[in-house]
């Protein structure tokens, strides 16, 4: 065991190799580390973030289907109110038009019948007239008798 | 393995003595034959063996994480990646634990003292006769594999570290308040004599304990692997059981390795910590 210039060899090799470690193998490696752990936790946070948001949109959707439910719903009733309305409106409609296609039919009925009563005593008054004539033999002056002809074909 | 040699004694010195280039006694350069050779070549020699494998190692350890950190992705990491990162979290979070000022000097320190001496000490695990039989055969005198059963290189990195504390302690606190750490405790200021001896005693110890902990227990572990190496000289029966041992006190040293290189480094960061912190 004796020293000689190796203890100054050593002291010089350990400086450089602590110079070179220190300047190109420490800091790449660290920094790379660093990095990761940083991307790790950013990964994470943004996996936590994402099913926080998972469930947000979840609740959402649930929450507009419930929505269209009701209002489908609401929609359904509303249409069958305004059906079961067409209809009733339908039947109001027809049963007018009924009632007045009925009168109107009536009505010409009447006037048919009132027309044919008018052409009846005008016939029979000439019929009657015709008779009396025959009867007395002789003319009868419609000027003349002309009140006694309106009485007698009011009478009638 | 030992039958080239003359004596038991003779293998165990030829395998802890390290390849010394300096100056001869006569004034040629060379390499030395024999400890006393480079003993006598006093400090202005060096331990060709120790410098090129704790280089080679060093050179090794930068360029895997050197190469792992040029292709580093945020990315899912891969293979070479994967490793890297799992020591460097590792380094990361000791630092962590136990430095609690900022340096951004510490960190990459402690990366560079656990990797590079984890090498170092794991050439521990290649039995001991291979890369210095394999260096005989070339021609080459001595070799020793293992750099941290080298006093040079623990004291190295010990006193590199020893001067790194003082330069931070005096950065830190100032001189005058690293000179009062020093002097005016434990005890009063009058005795401070005694504070200056204790607490000089104390800071003196801290990089030889360092060094010699490390230097020790590896040196000791290669003393037993080679003591285990001696009985494949002898019968069968002797080989056999050398060669359970061996595998026995290899996997047992897989622990000390690890255990001597995190041990540095915490270390050298606990110091660090001390020099940065302020005392009251």
């Amino acid at each position: 065991m004796n020293f000689n210039a190796t203890l100054i060899g050593q002291s010089i090799t350990f400086i450089l190799f602590v110079w070179f470690c220190m300047k190109f193998v420490w800091p790449p490696i660290m920094n790379a580390l660093e990095t990761r752990k940083k991307q790790i936790a950013d990964g994470l946070a943004a996996g936590d973030r994402g099913k926080h948001e998972l469930e947000l949109a979840a609740k959402k959707a649930a929450d507009n289907l419930r929505d269209a439910k009701a209002q489908a719903a609401e929609v359904i009733v509303q249409a069958e109110k305004r059906a079961a309305q067409i209809v009733e409106e339908a039947k109001t409609a027809a049963k007018e038009e009924g009632d007045r296609q009925l009168a109107a039919a009536q009505a010409n009925i009447e006037q048919e019948a009132n027309r044919a009563r008018e052409s009846l005593r005008e016939q029979v008054a000439g019929l009657a007239v015709a008779g009396a004539e025959k009867i007395l033999r002789r003319e009868v002056n419609a000027q003349t008798h002309a009140d006694l002809l309106g009485q007698l074909k009011a009478e009638l | 393995m030992a039958s080239e040699y003359h004596s038991s004694g003779e293998y165990i010195k030829h395998h802890l003595q390290n390849l010394t280039y300096g100056q001869h006694a006569d004034g040629t350069w060379g390499f030395a034959h024999g400890a006393e050779e480079a003993a006598a070549m006093g400090f202005w020699a060096i331990n060709v063996d120790s410098m090129l494998f704790s280089i080679g190692l060093g050179v090794l350890f930068l360029f895997l994480f050197r190469m792992a950190a040029k292709k580093a992705t945020v990315g899912v990491p891969t293979g070479l990646q994967n490793f890297v990162e799992w020591v460097i979290e590792f380094i990361d979070h000791s630092v962590r634990g136990s430095f609690s000022h900022q340096n951004a000097m510490v960190a990459p320190l402690a990366l560079t003292v656990f990797m590079w001496v984890f090498l170092m000490n794991l050439m521990d695990l290649l039995p001991v006769d291979w890369l210095p039989f394999a260096a005989t055969m070339a021609g080459v005198p001595y070799l020793k594999v293992v750099p941290s059963t080298d006093p040079n290189v623990t004291f190295g990195m010990s006193l590199s570290i020893f001067f790194l504390v003082l330069y931070y302690s005096v950065k830190m606190k100032g001189a005058g308040g690293f000179f009062s750490e020093l002097a005016f405790q434990p005890f009063p200021k009058f005795l401070f004599p005694v504070n200056l001896l204790l607490e000089g005693v104390g800071l003196i110890a801290k990089p030889i304990s360092l060094a010699l902990r490390l230097f020790g227990n590896m040196y000791a572990g290669e003393m037993i692997f080679i003591l285990i190496a001696l009985m494949f000289g002898g019968s069968w029966i002797l080989a056999l059981f050398g060669g359970a041992l061996q595998w026995a006190w290899a996997v047992f040293h897989i622990l000390i390795i690890t255990l001597q290189a995190f041990i540095f480094m915490t270390l050298t960061i606990v110091y660090l910590d001390m020099a940065h912190a302020e005392h009251h």
